[in-house]
């Protein structure tokens, strides 16, 4: 599977980048991401801070995301047909809305993805589903509506080839894209 | 590699460039075992090494309908051009019903095909003529005599001297290239419409088969474009925010019904193409998608999950009424209407994967028609005979097309990469 390799080796090079403390955004990022890296051992660099307003993150693990940087973990993934956020995901969607309220000025795409399976056009919709949740999520959590784009792509870019339950799971999944 | 550079750059726009790549080839998947036999013998020439095989056109696209099984040319005895050099006790002997002869001979910068078709068992000549073609429509003669045969016999009318259009993938990730391509019905001659290194899916012909609509990634978002395939000129005709999809004609070409998600959640609307006006015709609060005119304009199909996992719905335009179609299963989707309206052909969910099935409209019964298993796209040649659609073979995607019946079938592969998204083109003559 050589795109999932790549992928990868972007993942790694994108995180070497933010290591070095720089905060340009390096587009999407598709491929399976270390979600472990908490990315605060460096000072902030780039958008400036901006005075949280706490709401719902009061000393959560979120605060461990510095609110000038991207979060690094831009990728949640999900059930067959299904739109439900898993819990697990929740504190990645937390840490992207309290950096989006942080940075008032910041716009993210959201693109949502299905698996291969199923009509092109009926994923299509699906896709926006999947977006449509976490888009919502980060609503209630206080991101303005304005700062959000949904983009579905339906099926037609998956972030890994192959034809397995393990392939399908990699590519439903809705991508946060700054 | 100068094609991948330029596409880098953006979307490439080749107005009907021929290229050999995405070429597609013919599988006979599945032989009709209740087809006629015929015998399309070798036409005579006068010595010249033709660029086709006219003969062998003709009867590669009996063959590829189902309808017919042609005799091997191993097998004839004898390789008569004439109606009155025809032996018929000998090719009665060999169970042949019908007969086609001829002759191609040069005519100035083109061609001259004269064809017969004789009734074996009845010893009688049923059609003749001669047909002109210029100097690259040697195979565009040969399907026109295919579609003249095929009628004769049937009394349906040919579409072989039809097109599709298809989309092709290769790559992965942020490498992958998107093609449009149009080809004729048996996949030569395949020209590229347009290029993008962002997704293309969803061509649709105007009903007059100079058009082409579909839906392009190439802004970053999703809009609807309709493209003339002579020209290569074409307008975007939607940009709204969240979803433009699935584009639709409507029988008389003025309209365009498509899936939008402008003001929530995907429904079904109807464009004016004259004035651009939008008007919104389905209210769910689920996902409704797909849409397709009745033959008759007065009505079109769609997918919705309202009922909790999708299935095809009727919205009456006259009356607004909407009244599910399907059934059988839970998932039923992507209905494409039968010329005649009396059946739809769908993609259809069950322990065998996604299939194409017919399900006839008077009774509700649905049947599957495809042996495979990943089937997407069905789009239903004009007289309704066959049926093409998206499906894989190994790892990659391949075109299909299997009988009305599903009595016979074949496959379109492509040399290389993804091919998907099949869209059969109305009569072109």
């Amino acid at each position: 599977m050589p795109f999932k390799s790549h992928a990868r080796l972007l993942a790694l090079t994108f995180s070497l980048a933010l290591i070095a403390g720089c905060s340009s955004t390096g587009g999407t990022q598709d491929g399976t991401t270390d979600g472990s890296r908490s990315g605060t051992d460096s000072s902030d660099a780039g958008t400036g801070q901006v005075s949280s307003s706490g709401v719902g993150t009061t000393g959560d693990r979120a605060s461990q995301q510095a609110d000038g940087r991207i979060p690094e973990v831009r990728t949640i993934y999900f059930d067959f047909d299904s739109d439900t956020i898993k819990s697990q995901y929740e504190p990645v969607l937390t840490a992207h809305a309290r950096y989006l309220r942080s940075n008032g000025d910041a716009r993210v795409v959201l693109q949502g993805h299905t698996d291969e399976r199923g009509t092109r056009e009926y994923n299509m919709a699906l896709g926006e589903r999947r977006a449509g949740s976490v888009s919502r999520f980060l609503e209630v959590q206080g991101v303005s509506p304005s700062q959000v784009e949904v983009v579905s792509y339906g099926e037609e870019r998956p972030a890994v080839q192959g034809h397995d339950e393990e392939a399908y799971a990699e590519n439903r999944r809705v991508v946060f894209d700054y | 590699m100068k094609a991948l550079m330029t596409a880098w750059l953006g979307v490439m726009m080749l107005c009907f460039t021929t290229l050999a790549q995405a070429q597609l080839t013919i599988e006979i998947t599945r032989g009709n075992d209740r087809a006629t036999p015929i015998a399309v013998v070798p036409f005579a020439t006068d010595g010249e090494e033709l660029p086709e095989d006219v003969a062998q056109v003709i009867s590669d696209d009996l063959e590829r309908s189902g309808h017919f099984a042609p005799l091997s040319r191993d097998d004839m005895f004898d390789r008569p051009s004439r109606s009155e050099d025809v032996s018929y006790g000998e090719w009665s002997a060999l169970d042949v019903r019908y007969l086609v002869v001829g002759e191609v001979s040069r005519d100035g910068d083109g061609y001259r095909i004269r064809y017969e078709l004789m009734d074996v068992s009845g010893s009688q000549r049923m059609l003749g003529e001669t047909v002109t073609a210029g100097s690259g429509e040697l195979r565009g003669g040969a399907h026109f005599i295919s579609d003249q045969v095929f009628e004769e016999i049937t009394g349906i009318r040919g579409a072989f001297s039809t097109r599709i259009a298809y989309v092709t993938a290769q790559g992965v990730g942020d490498d992958q290239q998107f093609g449009l391509y149009v080809a004729d019905a048996d996949g030569h001659g395949s020209q590229r419409v347009l290029e993008s290194g962002q997704p293309i899916l969803s061509p649709a012909w105007s009903p007059d088969g100079q058009k082409l609509a579909y839906v392009s990634f190439e802004s970053g978002r999703p809009a609807i474009y309709v493209q003339e395939l002579a020209s290569g000129q074409r307008v975007r005709m939607t940009s709204f925010e969240g979803l433009n999809s699935a584009p639709a004609w409507s029988p008389d070409g003025r309209r365009l019904a498509m899936s939008l998600s402008k003001d929530g959640r995907p429904e079904i609307y109807v464009m004016d193409i004259a004035d651009r006006s939008v008007q919104r015709l389905t209210n769910s609060s689920s996902i409704d998608t797909e849409p397709d005119w009745a033959p008759d304009g007065e009505s079109l199909l769609f997918t919705s999950d309202r009922s909790g996992g999708p299935q095809i719905y009727r919205y009456d335009l006259a009356s607004g009424e909407q009244e599910r179609l399907t059934f059988t299963g839970n998932y039923n989707a992507r209905g494409r209407f039968a010329p005649d309206g009396d059946a739809i052909f769908l993609i259809h969910r069950s322990s065998n994967g996604y299939q194409v099935a017919r399900q006839d409209l008077d009774s509700g019964r649905l049947v599957t028609l495809s042996e495979t298993r990943w089937d997407e796209s069905p789009s239903v040649a004009p007289n309704g005979t066959m049926v093409i659609f998206a499906t894989r073979q190994g790892d990659n995607g391949v075109l299909s097309a299997v009988s009305a019946d599903g009595r016979a079938s074949y496959r379109l592969p492509s040399a290389q990469g993804d091919v998907r998204e099949p869209a059969w083109s109305p009569f072109l003559n």
